[in-house]
């Protein structure tokens, strides 16, 4: 794959997972283990070590490549997990882990140089010299960009840089710095950073009253809904809030992240991968969103232009934007 | 416990947008009036307001290093432009002690010795070791750190000073899009600097009625100020050598007093929220993150 147009990379959330995003054309899929060292800890998800093992031969049989996400930060006095989990990574034969936490680095880069490394979203570098010093001190092959950069900011990044770069492609649209947002532990106790969940399931409670629904998380209300209407998940970047008077979306309308448009302006940027959000989402909509990608990427590897592919109803809300890739939130 | 270093009071960076007058006349109290050991000055947030305070900056560091504080320059928590990071590089070459609060400060300070800001992620004692084999000579630990963390991450062999904010609203979370701006309808880029209008951040409730968050600009805070005065003690005990005031509009002298008497062990927690009180307004007190509980709890004494 030397002619490759840019790589996608597709969500394995389960075993079943994997195999639809490699089936569905994958170049490479990422997955993480079943405990707080990922940032997708959910119930039902992700894996153990034997899991790992057979998913990647699975995907290495179909000339598709394993990312391991070991992107948390481990709680004080218990840095064990992590540890644990970069060596069954290793084992497992993964082609990388993409690390976010400064000791775990370390960690994987003094235990296990041949590991490829790649930087977690969560570790959120925005900028050259921060990518220069995960680069520098562990040896950093690549970067997953926040989601708060436009277009021009990336193509600067990697001109500057030098490194690999892995762009949010399709899923939601992040406006915080991730990995240092607090706003789901304040409202549950439960921490993104430690234990790998925003707005955690068993925190999340729908009322009725008085003819609309209320969605909660914690004791805390972040939206209201007519009856009947489909109410958002709570996370509370995605809530409703009222300022001077007015409720409004204060920090993101209920959009969804599809840059499937722009791959030739990312391409052009110098992007190296595409990043498909959705571990926690379900084989059939890892397939769809994998196998429309894998056409606009192989038409445009032809040259050709890409069909147009109907993914609206599969974003968040039923509406899409580029996020910030197009003006930077200006 | 007999060699526990004596316990600082510092003043964080000022985090809400003042007019550089009021900025200046607040300092400059601060230098004359304050029992605090150390002041972090600097823009945090957004880098759009920096030019403002530009004026008085020299003025203001030369009157609190005049006044025998410790003066600490603060960098950005998110950095994304290229005018942004020579900043950095401006800030640092200047050879003042530094705190970086994003990870591109660490590597323009190439090992010289620093503070880590509460911004840059250290969670656990592989981070810290990390930071402080790289010139951190201070940490200031994320706002979510509970007790148990705090405690295991204190390094009473390496002499890593620990620093955790004590006082004030509690940042949340940064972002590239400025919420003040949204919420007045404008464009980041034609913001105007609105979120002068409110000193103290302007507050967003929840659709039922309940305060809940605080926006600053591109920042958001809890509603609540986080009020550890019933536990300065056991951080005291526990390992953590600086306590932060996060600077508001509001009487900080007083709130650096009641503070130091705690320290000094002169008041007891529980009368000193008391006597905080006044100074506070209705804004009600948080400190369940350092419990290990949702940040807006409030745990009262056990």
């Amino acid at each position: 794959m030397t002619d490759r147009y840019l790589e996608l990379v597709c969500p394995a959330g389960t075993p079943a997972a994997l195999r639809a995003a490699v089936d569905a054309g994958a170049d490479t899929v990422y997955c993480g283990f079943r405990d707080c060292t990922n940032a997708r800890n959910y119930p039902g998800l992700n894996f153990d070590p034997d899991e790992l093992r057979d998913g990647v031969a699975y995907a290495r049989a179909r000339g598709c490549k394993v990312l391991v996400a070991i992107n948390t930060f481990p709680r004080a006095g218990n840095q064990a997990p992590w540890h644990r989990a970069v060596d069954q990574a290793a084992a497992a034969g993964a082609d990388a882990v993409i690390l976010a936490d400064l000791g775990v680095l370390d960690y994987a880069t003094r235990h296990h140089p041949a590991l490829r490394r790649h930087l977690s979203v969560q570790a959120s570098a925005a900028n050259a010299p921060s990518i220069a010093f995960y680069r520098d001190h562990f040896d950093v092959k690549r970067v997953v960009l926040p989601r708060v950069l436009s277009v021009r900011e990336v193509a600067a990044l990697v001109e500057e840089t030098g490194i690999e770069t892995e762009v949010f492609a399709f899923g939601s649209v992040g406006p915080m710095s991730e990995g240092r947002c607090f706003l789901s532990s304040y409202l549950t106790g439960l921490s993104p950073t430690s234990e790998g969940a925003c707005a955690p399931a068993s925190h999340v409670a729908y009322i009725d009253r008085d003819g609309e629904v209320l969605s909660r998380l914690g004791s805390t209300t972040l939206n209201t809904f007519a009856r009947g209407e489909p109410a958002a998940y709570p996370t509370p970047c995605k809530g409703r809030y009222v300022t001077l008077g007015r409720a409004s979306y204060l920090f993101e309308e209920p959009v969804g992240l599809n840059a499937i448009a722009i791959l030739p302006e990312l391409k052009a940027a110098g992007v190296t991968a595409l990043k498909i959000e959705g571990r926690q989402r379900s084989r059939a909509y890892v397939a769809q969103i994998v196998g429309a990608f894998r056409q606009a990427l192989d038409a445009l590897a032809r040259g050709e232009t890409p069909p147009v592919a109907a993914l609206s109803g599969e974003t968040e809300g039923g509406r899409e934007t580029f996020g910030a890739y197009q003006k930077g939130w200006r | 416990m007999s060699t526990r270093p004596p316990s600082r009071l510092t003043l964080g960076p000022l985090l809400f947008h003042w007019p550089a007058q009021k900025r200046r006349d607040f300092y400059l109290r601060i230098a004359d009036e304050a029992p605090v050991d150390t002041v972090y000055l600097g823009e945090v947030v957004c880098s759009k307001r920096e030019s403002v305070f530009a004026p008085f900056r020299a003025e203001v560091i030369e009157r609190l290093r005049a006044a025998g504080k410790e003066v600490v320059l603060s960098t950005l928590a998110l950095v994304t432009t290229a005018r942004e990071v020579d900043e950095i590089r401006t800030l640092v070459a200047e050879g003042s002690l530094v705190e970086a609060n994003d990870v591109a400060c660490l590597q323009v300070l190439a090992g010289r010795p620093h503070v880590v800001g509460p911004y840059v992620n250290v969670f656990n004692e592989g981070a810290r070791d990390f930071v402080a084999g790289h010139g951190a000579t201070r940490i200031v630990l994320p706002v979510e750190m509970p007790a148990t963390s705090i405690r295991t991450v204190a390094d009473t062999v390496g002499g890593t000073e620990l620093e955790v904010q004590v006082f004030g609203r509690l940042p949340l979370s940064v972002a590239m899009r400025c919420y003040h701006a949204r919420a007045h309808n404008r464009t980041k880029d034609h913001c105007q600097l609105v979120c002068g209008l409110d000193p103290d951040g302007l507050t967003a409730e929840t659709v039922d009625g309940v305060d809940i968050l605080t926006i600053n600009g591109t920042q958001t805070l809890t509603h609540g100020h986080g009020v550890l005065l019933a536990e300065l003690a056991m951080l005291q005990a526990d390992g953590v050598t600086h306590f932060r005031l996060s600077p508001h509009d509001l009487d900080m002298v007083r709130v650096a007093s009641i503070h130091r008497d705690v320290l000094d062990g002169r008041c007891d927690g529980a009368d000193a929220i008391e006597a905080l009180r006044p100074l506070t307004g209705s804004v009600p007190y948080v400190n369940g993150f350092l419990h290990g509980r949702e940040g807006l709890a409030w745990v009262g004494r056990p």
